[in-house]
């Protein structure tokens, strides 16, 4: 422990954390590793046999061996990151996003062990990653959710619950899931065969005719707002973020703000963030998901740790998110109010994935032979890889975000299409080549897409 | 009798089994067919089956439920 001007050594809860394990790997450890020495904290790193010698190992203050390779036996390893946690004698534990940082045993184990977890508490873990839950949560918060009914009993029971929704309409098995046992309405007659249909499937997929009705979306926006919550009571948001361009689920480029977000749109969206984190007694930072279609917003889940997507936030607020996430685990307040969060100009991140576009987003772990980074103003790159490393084929494949600033949209393109160019990785195949095709499509360029373009152009293009 | 070895066509985790609580796909002294599943390689949390390229009775596996493959690695030898 370092001690501070003439004071006590920090402690956690009171006068900030002197030491955080770092559990994680890849460009988020890294990034939280560079935070902590920031804020003078020691940063403890953890590590798997194939992440030896990581980046993130090399400029920790201190690294601590938890395993095999195998996420399971190293990473997903709740014991062994609590082990090391004690064997290392630090103040907090830090889970970075993936692996256990929303497991709510993992950040009860580390609350047990009289350890700061770098995150809310778990029972809010917990309940944020109940469905039913949540979503009761958010009515309760005042905060919209997809309209939908409870289970209905009989045809007219569905009739009933679908004119209350309002059409098009889906008709879901309560006990599926994954997208399975799902059928669409547009009107009531074919609302009264599929709901026989549906009752017939699920029972004899999921063991019980229970089925509920839902609105179903056409075509809605992903747009999620970064929260910040203290000890004390002070809740916050930092704007949104865009992250419609997804493939399965996956989110591949991501913008803040939102382009053609009506001015109303965001602040209720931004003010329903915030309600829904104070109603759950959030503390540190998160993330409320919306979908949004029209003037309507929806909330859909809330992630309860730092996003992959975090530094177009950053960029356009100035915020250093990880650092207030480490000062918040320490007992401090906010250090900003909300009127003075400002959105300032245009971010996008690109993720560079180690996958082929070309062929179906095949996973190409490997050698990096060669690597050229873009650089110049307005350009950050988040990675833990370099030159002569090889890309493990054990973890997500994520290796690096670009993410670039600029004083409007149109320049922060621009910058983008500059700073893919400059962008080489050789030796294994990854989706710069893709995000530079993406930079020329319309409905990119003018910020009109939704969450089912990816998967549309993805489709054509290999027809 | 001939003996065929089936390879791991990526780098990963090998499994026996579809998930944990699952029974293994084969086990030894089974027969298979070509295009059976034998196992599962996990590469950058996304799963690939492992298909028998011939046909034959399973004689071994050569190597354990979640050890580490590399492309090219032997995973299950046959008797064809």
């Amino acid at each position: 422990m370092r001690a501070r001007s003439g004071a006590e050594p920090p402690r956690p809860g009171s006068g900030g954390l002197g030491s955080v394990l770092v559990a994680n790997r890849g460009e988020i450890a890294l990034r939280v590793v560079r935070a902590c020495r920031e804020l003078g904290i020691r940063a403890v790193a953890v590590y798997s046999d194939a992440d030896a010698s990581a980046a993130h190992v090399r400029m920790a203050d201190e690294a601590v061996h938890l395993g095999k390779s195998a996420a399971s036996k190293s990473y997903l390893n709740g014991d062994a990151v609590l082990k090391a946690a004690r064997s290392a004698g630090v103040d907090a534990v830090h889970p970075g996003y993936g692996f256990l940082s929303e497991r709510p045993a993992f950040a009860a184990a580390v609350e047990e062990a009289g350890l700061t977890f770098v995150g809310p508490p778990s029972s809010v873990i917990a309940t944020m990653g109940d469905k039913a839950a949540a979503r009761a949560l958010a009515r309760s918060a005042d905060v919209p959710v997809v309209p939908g009914s409870d289970e209905v009993a009989s045809v007219e029971d569905a009739v009933a619950a679908a004119e209350e929704v309002g059409y098009p309409v889906l008709v879901k098995a309560s006990a599926g899931g994954g997208g399975r046992g799902i059928r669409p309405a547009a009107t009531a007659d074919e609302l009264r065969t599929v709901v026989v249909e549906a009752q017939r499937e699920a029972s004899s997929a999921f063991g019980s005719d229970a089925v509920y009705v839902e609105r179903a979306l056409q075509g809605p926006k992903h747009v999620e707002v970064q929260v910040l919550a203290d000890t004390h009571g002070n809740v916050v948001h930092c704007w949104e973020r865009e992250c419609s361009l997804q493939r399965r689920r996956q989110k591949i480029l991501e913008e803040a703000p939102a382009p053609g977000l009506a001015p109303a749109v965001r602040e209720g969206l931004c003010e329903a963030a915030v309600r829904l984190t104070r109603e759950v007694g959030y503390v540190g930072a998160g993330t409320v998901e919306f979908l949004v279609e029209g003037d309507e917003f929806f909330f859909i889940e809330m992630n309860t740790r730092i996003q992959v997507e975090h530094p177009i936030t950053e960029w356009v607020t100035g915020l250093d998110l990880v650092a207030e996430q480490l000062r918040i685990a320490g007992g401090a307040e906010l250090s900003v109010s909300q009127d003075e969060i400002v959105c300032r100009g245009a971010s996008i991140e690109f993720r560079v994935n180690a996958e082929d576009p070309d062929q179906d987003f095949l996973p190409s772990p490997g050698e990096v032979t060669g690597l050229e980074l873009p650089g110049g103003p307005g350009v950050r790159v988040d990675t833990a890889l370099m030159a002569g490393d090889a890309v493990p084929p054990f973890y997500d494949s994520l290796v690096a975000k670009l993410a670039v600033w600029a004083p409007t949209r149109e320049q922060a393109l621009a910058r983008g299409r500059r700073a893919l160019a400059e962008y080489r990785v050789d030796g294994l195949p990854t989706t710069i080549g893709l995000h530079r095709r993406l930079l020329d499509e319309p409905a990119v360029v003018d910020g009109t897409y939704d969450i089912t373009t990816l998967e549309s152009w993805l489709a054509e293009r290999s027809r | 009798m001939a003996s065929h070895t089936i390879t791991s066509r990526t780098p990963g985790v090998f499994y026996h089994r579809p998930s944990p609580d699952a029974d293994p796909y084969v086990t030894e002294g089974a027969s298979v067919s070509e295009g059976d599943t034998v196992g599962l390689v996990e590469v950058m949390k996304t799963f690939h089956e492992v298909k028998a390229d011939a046909a034959g009775t399973v004689s071994r596996f050569l190597v354990e439920n979640e050890d580490e493959v590399t492309i090219g690695q032997d995973l299950v030898e046959l008797e064809t």
